[in-house]
């Protein structure tokens, strides 16, 4: 049975993975993640998983010692945060290119500079074109949620790809929520035991792994990673289905909030997601048609969905909590791609907020509606790349 | 000790059909450090000349369990297949008694400089495995850069002489010095010149319970400009110049394996390498004096560590 528990963001992941009893788990400190790997590792010094723990001398060996135990057949698990993040990338598409199921939480932080510990979303966004699926958590709840089924999908067949489950810094990495915690023995059956796909250590049927290829392979292999991170559309939705049928919570590549009859639509994710949601309650009183547009799934990207659920709506603003500099934000290009073959396309904005951890306020979220409204009344798009928050002068 | 007969009844775990040049000193090295393998063995390598020749897809030459990963993260990679074994083991998913060894080759480029951090990281950490840098001496593989491990006074592509240089100007880093530093329980220098003396220095390896490390000359005939029919050569003079002598440090307790009788001069190195050839100008002279007073004064340090630690 599910029992509720007033637990920090960083206490459900660490949590979490104590449940699941990763085969091999590696770690390196950075804020806002270093939680994560602090409380984990009390659960293997208390005996409580029987996880081998490499404590490594830096984000790039954590993920290389990820790659190698992975390779070598085992279940893995890390957690790591922007600077963190950045230092792992050149090995994030080696990851996902030898089709290696490693679950990886991104506790969402600023990269430099200036430095800053807080939470935005350009460390996860910087490493979207890496071949991981990324899933992204509005609350600690969802959080715990995504990561149990992040260990389920990587290792799907047909899936065999790293997983990112990305939480917002501090707000939701820090912040204490209630949460409904599973079983033990529910995780445990629900992921499953892990099965190997040719490991290192089956020593009578030598692999070879990270060959070279030439130009006569290479796209070859590319392709079959974007094969494979494609189709794991489906493989995603059949493990929510699976998880809504054990533990009844419901998720999907996207989640639609008032969004039937919305005519003004915020696109947002994580935990920003949340905030939107609780001021369009507040327009929906003052019989204003608002919604909200939760992006859970941002790789493999839910084109197809997005589109359909935009349909109808009139004016859109896509909030992006990193920017792609010199263009606009990434979730909005994303998104205004996907628009392009819509029969009827609403008005699409885009609002680069809260970068280094600046608050978005309920104000703020309503300004965004306001200026939706007014620009459905006018008949005219508003200015299409806007920040929101900044100063003008300081 | 290792009978030649016995050796020469293993089978090759690096397959004939690799595409490293021929003459080239590091397919010999590698061939002599699986030779001395007695379990099943996972081998993790570093980006450079022996991972790009010996896995072009759909080939390999690897009859082990191999994995290449990165250029900086043999060691960090190995680290995570030997961490998942124990797993594996303590979870009962692989038998207790079934031992497998683990062995990370890296170049000079990929161990002394970029691989340095996660080679140290995964000493001080203990897992069992053997690293084993083949030293080329330069980043061969991208076409003969200098590198921390090249000689004082060698051309190379970064580091070229020239009308007013001779070369490179500083120093080879002491890596074995520096690895045995971190206080493992096994590391050494060997070359493929000695085979009972390298295959004997991967066994005790490969059998002393944690990290070890061995450095192994490795000539590059590309990079050296030596024949290619001169590859053991080259390296056995290397080690009758002591310029690279052949010690271990077991437990702590340095010994050196090989002493020359007569230690020839360093004349005698140079001469089979082109990378050296400039060196013979009148106005570099001095730079063949600097080598062999380089080499005199390492060989002489290398002489009192030993006394001091068979003296303990
Ligand atoms: C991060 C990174 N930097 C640079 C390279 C390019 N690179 C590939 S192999 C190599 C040189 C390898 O030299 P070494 O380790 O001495 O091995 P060798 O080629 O001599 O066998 C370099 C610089 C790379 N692959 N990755
Ligand atoms: S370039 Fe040198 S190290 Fe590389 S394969 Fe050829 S001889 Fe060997």
């Amino acid at each position: 049975m599910a029992k509720r528990e007033s637990m920090t963001g960083n206490q459900v992941v660490a949590e979490c993975m104590r449940q699941i009893n990763p085969d091999v788990v590696a770690a390196y400190p950075i804020t806002p993640s270093t939680e994560v790997m602090q409380i984990f590792a009390q659960s293997v010094a208390d005996g409580l998983v029987d996880t081998e723990l490499v404590t490594v001398e830096s984000e790039h060996s954590a993920m290389s010692a990820c790659i190698g135990a992975s390779a070598a057949g085992g279940r893995v698990m890390t957690a790591t945060s922007a600077c963190g993040l950045a230092l792992m990338w050149e090995l994030l598409p080696v990851a996902s290119a030898l089709r290696l199921p490693i679950v990886m939480t991104v506790v969402n932080r600023a990269l430099s500079a200036p430095i800053n510990i807080h939470c935005d979303h350009s460390d996860s966004m910087g490493c979207r074109d890496a071949g991981w699926i990324q899933l992204y958590s509005e609350n600690a709840q969802e959080a715990y949620h995504n990561i149990i089924q992040a260990a389920k999908i990587c290792n799907r067949e047909g899936v065999w790809l790293p997983v990112m489950v990305c939480v917002d810094g501090f707000i939701i990495s820090h912040s204490i929520e209630s949460v409904e915690m599973l079983e033990d023995d529910e995780v445990q059956r629900f992921v499953g035991e892990f099965k190997p796909r040719k490991p290192l250590l089956d020593v009578d049927n030598p692999v070879t792994y990270g060959a070279l290829d030439l130009q006569d392979y290479y796209m070859e292999h590319k392709k079959q990673v974007d094969d494979a991170i494609q189709s794991s559309k489906s493989e995603i939705l059949k493990v929510a289905e699976e998880f809504k049928k054990e533990f009844g919570y419901e998720y999907g590549l996207i989640d639609s909030y008032m969004m039937e009859d919305a005519e003004v639509a915020i696109v947002a994710l994580n935990s920003t997601a949340g905030t939107s949601k609780y001021v369009v309650n507040m327009l929906r009183q003052e019989g204003i048609k608002a919604g909200v547009l939760k992006i859970r799934v941002f790789r493999p990207f839910p084109a197809d969905e997005i589109r359909e659920a935009l349909k109808n709506v009139k004016a859109v603003a896509v909030l992006d909590r990193s920017s792609s500099y010199g263009t606009a934000g990434p979730l909005f290009l994303d998104i205004r791609s996907a628009m392009y073959e819509a029969d009827s396309k609403p008005f699409i904005t885009n609002y680069i907020y809260g970068l280094g951890g600046r608050d978005i306020g309920i104000d703020e979220l309503r300004s965004i509606y306001e200026g939706l409204i007014s620009s459905i009344k006018e008949g005219k798009p508003a200015r299409t790349y806007n920040w929101i928050g900044v100063r003008e002068k300081v | 000790m290792a009978s030649l007969k016995e050796l020469s009844k293993k089978q090759d775990l690096l397959s004939p059909g690799h595409r490293l040049c021929a003459g080239c000193g590091v397919s010999i090295v590698v061939r002599q450090v699986m030779l001395a393998t007695e379990n099943p063995t996972v081998v993790a390598c570093a980006t450079g000349c022996l991972e790009v020749a010996t896995t072009i897809f759909p080939y390999t030459a690897w009859r082990v369990p191999f994995i290449h990963n990165a250029f900086e993260n043999a060691a960090a990679t190995i680290s995570g297949v030997e961490a998942m074994y124990n797993a594996l083991v303590k979870k009962g998913k692989i038998p207790k008694d079934k031992r497998i060894d683990f062995i990370a080759f890296g170049g000079d480029g990929g161990t002394y400089d970029i691989g340095l951090q996660s080679l140290s990281g995964a000493l001080e950490r203990g897992h069992r495995f053997l690293y084993v840098c083949y030293n080329n001496e330069a980043y061969m593989n991208t076409g003969i850069q200098r590198s921390s491990a090249t000689p004082y006074g060698a051309h190379t592509t970064t580091g070229p002489a020239g009308d007013v240089s001779f070369g490179k100007k500083q120093d080879r880093k002491d890596l074995t010095q520096i690895v045995a530093a971190h206080k493992i329980p096994y590391a050494a220098q060997a070359s493929p010149s000695h085979w009972n003396d390298l295959v004997t220095k991967v066994k005790k390896a490969l059998n002393c319970g944690g990290p070890s490390f061995i450095n192994v000359i490795a000539n590059c005939n590309r990079g050296w400009r030596n024949d290619t029919g001169k590859a053991v050569e080259v390296c056995r003079v290397a080690v009758q110049t002591c310029y690279w002598p052949l010690y271990e440090i077991e437990n702590g307790k340095l010994k050196i394996n090989v002493k020359p009788k007569e230690k020839k001069p360093i004349e005698e190195w140079l001469k089979y390498q082109g990378r050296f050839s400039h060196l013979k100008r009148p106005e570099n002279r001095h730079v063949i004096d600097e080598i062999q007073q380089i080499i005199d004064r390492d060989w002489e340090r290398l002489l009192t560590l030993e006394k001091a630690h068979q003296s303990q």
